[in-house]
């Protein structure tokens, strides 16, 4: 199928975005600016942009603890998300959440998640709650290798399938659950095997080719979105940093390192772009530099922002109850 | 006044809010065909239909995460676990996802939602099917708790549970189901966070929850035989917990005895032991005395779990260990 080229420049707008926030998000972790864990993406973000760019603002995504670039596939705003890593009140969840926590319900992301395999059944939710609402709303989830062990993994795609909810597991199998490679923590290649087990379509795909992923993902969406259940997609890919940024990644070798940078998703679809005349260098140069400045605003907008006011720790807990604030 | 078993309260409630807003939902273990296991929701899939009465697999986690997915999305979803003791098995989507949603979001997504659950022993359901666990749920930050004892109560409450927009821990006790009682004529909603003064007395306060007021009660026109008159009050939500209708009748009193069926160690009825301890430690002429189950898991046999239970006795005891 051809892909457009508004599509095209889009995707990669959206991936060199997160690589360029990300970069910035080490950066400034390094230098203490950023608080708490940060779990970076760089390396996958052919697999959250190629499926987000089938998503409507109106579908919903959950994402997991390595969710930056989930949330500015979706169309998260690089401001609020780099104010919520310093911890600021303007940042998205006003200085509550963090990196792990991010959320934004006017773009349908039901948040990253600090737990592995926390999103499957909250996104199983999403698809009930759009289905029983008669909307043509999808949901998807994002999840790694890793959270294909948890029981959560069973529950939501067995309750998905019977119920045939509109929405897709989309699994992001970077070979690591933390520092255990695959071949170590499940007896199996390919995560989409599981996908027998439930009675729906399971997909393997190169995490690392974008338009790869695009099409696959296209499928899976309109599938859901037609009534026709839920998708178990698998794409295979690699993080470039640690688990989290301090992280010495010991566990695997030099050598699969090299061989996963050269298979750079964004290199891969630059080359697609340039080979195919869809765009010029100048003309993708200029979209980096929009980004870095985009990015550079962010900064900009996070250290100038201020911090929560004391009082706002015990909001937000209740809809209708404040805590009692300590007394100093 | 209307008379209804308890079991039958919780059912006019769910009616009356699955009628009054399409948003609500019911979703559990063997709720539809079956009716559930203590026969809450019979006769409801008849009436509102497969899509509303959600018979699920046995999968309480998610249960409980599918119910948090659709109420951050427009629903407002009752999910039933068959036993309070399952929770255990969704405790993550529960504790880490729907009680802290609301706040790590900073406050920009709800979740009204409620989580409905039998506790409690007496039917010689053993260790696993017979416990009382509420005080996990006070415990957690984002989580309501609530625990009636009647008919009334079970509707009244149930109504208020569904209508609030944060997820609620709605504890039911199993040996209740079966109890009738009197339900007004309309179905009014009885807000969180409200006790109930179940009977009126000078010499001594007792606080108790679910079966536990029956038993207090008990005990109370014992000890009037003898000329002590306990006031017994249900605090109906241990979290939001009246204060104030337990301490002014402490400032009357001056002394009091709380019940429950929790294991006492680590129990919520510790938890209000201190509560008083640190704000009410003036107006006590005596010490705080806790009446709750043993520290064992509820055994089998009837005559083993009546030791572990608190009876009248106890609580008869305990009063007059303090008046």
């Amino acid at each position: 199928m051809e892909i457009s080229r508004e599509v095209l420049l889009d995707m990669y707008t959206r991936m060199v975005k997160i690589r360029k926030f990300e970069e910035r998000v080490a950066e400034l972790f390094a230098q203490g600016k950023v608080l708490g864990f940060v779990h970076l993406y760089i390396g996958e973000e052919a697999v959250a942009v190629g499926v987000c760019e089938n998503l409507k603002e109106e579908d919903y995504i959950t994402s997991t603890h390595r969710g930056h670039g989930h949330l500015i596939a979706k169309g998260g705003d690089l401001k609020y998300m780099m104010a919520e890593l310093f911890g600021k009140e303007t940042g998205y969840c006003k200085g509550k959440g963090g990196s792990m926590h991010i959320a934004d319900a006017t773009k349908g992301i039901l948040g990253a998640n600090g737990i592995v395999g926390g999103g499957f059944p909250i996104a199983a939710g999403a698809a009930l709650s759009a289905k029983m609402r008669g909307t043509d709303q999808v949901a998807v989830c994002f999840f790694g290798d890793g959270a294909s062990n948890q029981a959560t993994f069973h529950e939501a795609l067995n309750i998905a399938s019977i119920w045939k909810l509109p929405v897709v597991f989309v699994c992001e199998n970077n070979l690591y659950g933390i520092s255990m490679r695959q071949d170590r923590h499940q007896a199996i290649k390919d995560i989409a095997d599981r996908a027998v087990g439930y009675g729906i379509p399971g997909v393997t795909v190169d995490g690392n080719d974008v338009l790869a992923v695009y099409e696959v993902a296209k499928e899976a969406i309109n599938r859901a979105r037609n009534g026709a259940g839920p998708t178990l997609v698998e794409c295979k890919t690699y993080r470039y940093r640690g688990h989290f940024e301090g992280d010495p990644t010991v566990y695997r070798p030099k050598e699969e390192v090299e061989e996963w940078l050269a298979k750079d998703p964004i290199l891969r679809l630059t080359r697609y772009i340039l080979d195919n005349d869809i765009a010029s260098e100048k003309e993708l140069k200029d979209i980096e530099a929009k980004i870095i400045e985009e990015v550079e605003e962010a900064v900009k907008f996070a250290e100038e922002s201020p911090y929560p006011k004391e009082e706002a720790a015990v909001e937000d807990v209740y809809t209708d109850i404040v805590e009692e604030v300590r007394v100093r | 006044m209307r008379i209804m078993t308890y079991a039958e309260a919780l059912r006019e409630a769910l009616r009356n809010e699955m009628k009054r807003d399409p948003r609500v939902f019911l979703l559990g273990e063997d709720i539809g065909v079956f009716g559930g296991t203590f026969g809450v929701t019979k006769g409801l899939l008849e009436e509102f239909g497969e899509d509303r009465v959600r018979d699920t697999p046995i999968s309480e986690t998610a249960i409980t995460g599918v119910a948090i997915g659709a109420a951050a999305t427009g629903m407002r979803p009752v999910a039933e676990l068959m036993f309070m003791d399952f929770v255990t098995v969704a405790m993550d989507q529960l504790v880490n996802q729907a009680a802290k949603m609301r706040y790590m979001f900073g406050g920009k997504i709800t979740i009204p939602m409620v989580l409905r659950m039998p506790a409690g022993a007496g039917i010689q359901a053993a260790a696993q099917h017979s416990q009382s666990l509420e005080a996990w749920f006070t415990h957690v930050p984002g989580l309501k708790v609530v625990y009636p004892s009647t008919p009334k109560d079970a509707l009244g409450l149930l109504i208020s549970a569904i209508r609030d927009d944060n997820p609620v821990v709605f504890v039911e006790h199993k040996v209740l189901y079966s109890m009738k009682g009197e339900v007004p004529d309309t179905n009014e909603p009885i807000p969180l966070g409200v006790a109930d003064v179940k009977r009126e007395g000078e010499d001594v306060t007792i606080v108790a929850t679910g079966l536990m007021v029956h038993k207090a009660l008990k005990a109370a026109e014992e000890l009037a035989k003898e000329g002590i008159e306990a006031e017994v009050i249900d605090p109906r939500t241990l979290f939001p917990l009246d204060k104030e209708t337990i301490y002014s009748s402490l400032k009357k009193t001056h002394r009091i005895v709380i019940v429950t069926e929790e294991v006492k160690r680590g129990s919520w009825a510790g938890e209000l032991a201190a509560m008083i301890a640190e704000e009410m430690f003036d107006y006590l002429d005596a010490q705080i005395v806790r009446v709750c189950a043993l520290n064992t898991p509820i055994p089998f046999t009837t005559v083993l779990e009546n030791v572990v239970i608190p009876n009248e006795v106890d609580i008869i005891k305990a009063v007059k260990s303090i008046v």
